[in-house]
């Protein structure tokens, strides 16, 4: 799934240049010029991939790692710099 | 002067937001560069969209459709959308994992860091500063010039001016001066924390601001009942050349795809993305930011286009930059929005325009401060020398002092200035394969990394110098391939001699230890 999504990104990618578009007056609903409709529609497309991206090809090690972190700070302690003690601090 | 009693109460609104959030400041330098990693998802959207969107998202966008046509939603907007979101997913989460695990502020850490190399840090941090500071400068003069021509009228005995459409307005050194001010109040006392809610309270403004004023735009323009007719109306009294690309170059629209990529290595973004509060906090901004553009960018060029049209009154004419008959692209919304629209929508637009200025600016302020505490002075006097009341007091001594250069700087006369905003894109853009591959590719050498930069700086100075220093705002690289010329944009030079120079470099030379890459890569399968 993670290379279907990295693949859509690379169409999205070949699909903006949309040479066919180039010379075409057509307004869309009458208002809207074609090219900048069809960008439109890759803006919005863009927001779709990426919302699969997010779904499928998320590294969800880490989401992991943040908690794992996140465990490590001992509660109801603080730092030299007043922030939540840790258990192990920069490597 | 219903337009100045309106930026002054949105001004005053913005400080007393910005002096809010020093109450939950929790007064260690970490939350004062970081926010202590507390941004969520939500506050993590508006100020990346906030801090990546200048003025030009509101004023530059329509300016430029007025000059080039529809093609500019593409070149800038689209492309932004998928490129910004590509950088937040591949570049900005693994940083932030990294930063959130070893404690880095700013890149120049991550880098030395990554490259067992300290020198690498002195190499970058003139290069960082000086692609900022001309950015700051934009936004600096853009605050100035836009409010004089928004108050123009206000005050004609104190503030006279040869020029109808600016006499009477705030001059551009107090508007710049009022500008600065505010920023560094609430960068000053808010730090990251204050930044980002300033950004996301501005970027609200701004993108429903925007929205409102192309309503009114068209509704008054298109003289129709309806605003389906006046959509209609206006589009159709659009030229062929505006409505079309047939004056844009193929191979230009299709090499500026590069410059989003500049974003990767924007070192305001790079503190932004360290604010996160964990991995999933990113999942928003990665979906959203397309759309936002969207939303943002599409009125802007409709309003662009429509100005080129008979339907816009020729009395008042339209703005001309000074001592000329050419018109002056950036003025036309704010024109159309003081000609053709009340006097409150244009002090709120004002506001509006403001908002997407300094939400760029304090970011900007915050991370130059930010580099220089941490990449100068914490680095070099030692960690453990400096309390951590002494790095904030240090880290706002240097905002301070970059807001005071900068304000100075935007005084002095530079009309290339605006011309030099892509410049400054194309060198980040170009320092891409330097970060990705600092992320992805185990091989890379501190000597590798050097080159990169080098070879980025030798090459844009030569581009920068042949496009007379900023002054040819249409220069091109032109390539001639098979009896043809094809024009690419300055920024796919410097990125291919960027890359091959990482590439070949790093490969003729030693990677750091093994130790240090276990670190950023795990252990080495079957080694």
């Amino acid at each position: 799934m993670r290379y279907t999504i990295w693949f859509l990104v690379l169409f999205l990618l070949i699909l903006h240049q949309d040479n066919w578009l180039w010379e075409n007056p057509r307004l869309v609903l009458g208002f809207m010029p074609i090219g900048l409709f069809y960008h439109t529609c890759i803006s919005m497309a863009a927001g779709i991939t990426w919302f699969f991206a997010i779904q499928f090809a998320w590294p969800a090690e880490l989401d992991a790692a943040s908690a794992t972190h996140d465990a490590n700070s001992v509660p109801g302690t603080v730092n030299e710099n007043n922030e939540p003690g840790r258990r192990e601090e920069r490597a | 002067m219903t337009q100045l009693v309106i930026i002054a109460i949105y001004l005053a609104l913005l400080l007393a937001l910005g002096l809010f959030s020093n109450r939950l400041f929790r007064g260690t330098s970490k939350d004062y560069m970081l926010a202590s990693h507390s941004i969520g998802p939500f506050l993590l959207l508006m100020s990346l969209f906030g801090t990546t969107m200048t003025a030009f998202a509101l004023v530059g966008s329509s300016g430029e459709a007025f000059k080039e046509g529809i093609g500019v939603y593409g070149m800038l907007a689209s492309s932004s959308g998928i490129i910004h979101s590509l950088c937040f997913f591949v570049i900005g989460l693994r940083l932030w994992s990294w930063g959130h695990r070893y404690g880095y502020t700013t890149q120049i850490q991550f880098f030395r860091d990554r490259l067992e190399s300290d020198g690498i840090g002195l190499l970058l941090f003139p290069i960082l500063v000086g692609l900022v500071i001309p950015y700051l400068l934009i936004g600096v003069i853009s605050s100035g010039v836009v409010m004089q021509s928004m108050t123009g009228g206000a005050f004609p005995a104190l503030f006279p001016t040869s020029n109808p459409g600016t006499n009477g307005g705030i001059p551009p050194w107090l508007g710049s001066l009022v500008i600065c001010c505010i920023v560094l109040t609430y960068v000053f006392f808010g730090g990251m924390r204050g930044t980002a809610w300033a950004n996301a309270f501005q970027t609200v403004v701004f993108m429903v601001l925007g929205l409102v004023a192309f309503y009114a735009i068209a509704m008054k323009l298109g003289g129709q009942s309806s605003f389906l007719e006046n959509l209609r109306t206006c589009s159709e009294a659009v030229s062929l050349e505006k409505v079309t690309r047939v004056d844009m170059s193929k191979t230009k629209f299709f090499t500026y795809l590069l410059v989003p990529l500049s974003v990767g290595m924007f070192p305001h973004l790079f503190q932004h993305w360290l604010t996160a509060k964990s991995a999933g906090s990113f999942k928003l901004p990665v979906v959203a930011h397309p759309v936002f553009i969207m939303i943002v960018w599409v009125p802007c060029v409709l309003i662009g286009i429509w100005a080129t049209t008979d339907l816009v009154p020729s009395k008042p004419p339209l703005p001309k930059i000074p001592g000329t008959e050419i018109v002056n692209a950036n003025a036309v919304l704010p024109f159309l929005v003081k000609t053709q629209t009340g006097a409150i929508l244009g002090g709120f637009l004002t506001a509006g325009i403001l908002a997407a200025i300094m939400s760029s600016l304090d970011s900007q302020f915050l991370c130059l401060g930010t580099i220089f505490t941490s990449d100068i002075v914490v680095h070099y006097v030692g960690d453990d020398r400096l309390t951590d009341r002494q790095k904030i007091w240090l880290a706002r001594g240097f905002v301070t002092a970059i807001v005071a250069v900068t304000y100075g700087l935007s005084l002095l006369p530079q009309r290339s200035v605006f011309g030099m905003g892509v410049w400054c894109f194309s060198g980040f853009a170009s320092l891409f394969p330097l970060v990705l591959a600092a992320i992805y590719w185990r091989r890379l050498t501190a000597a590798g990394a050097a080159a990169s930069i080098v070879a980025t700086v030798v090459t844009w100075l030569v581009l920068f110098k042949q496009s007379g220093f900023g002054k040819n705002r249409a220069y091109t690289v032109d390539i001639s391939f098979g009896g043809e010329t094809y024009e690419t944009m300055p920024v796919l030079t410097i990125f291919v001699a960027s890359a091959i120079a990482l590439v070949v470099v790093s490969l003729l030379t030693r990677p750091p230890s093994e130790q240090t890459l276990a670190r950023f890569f795990g252990e080495k399968r079957g080694g």
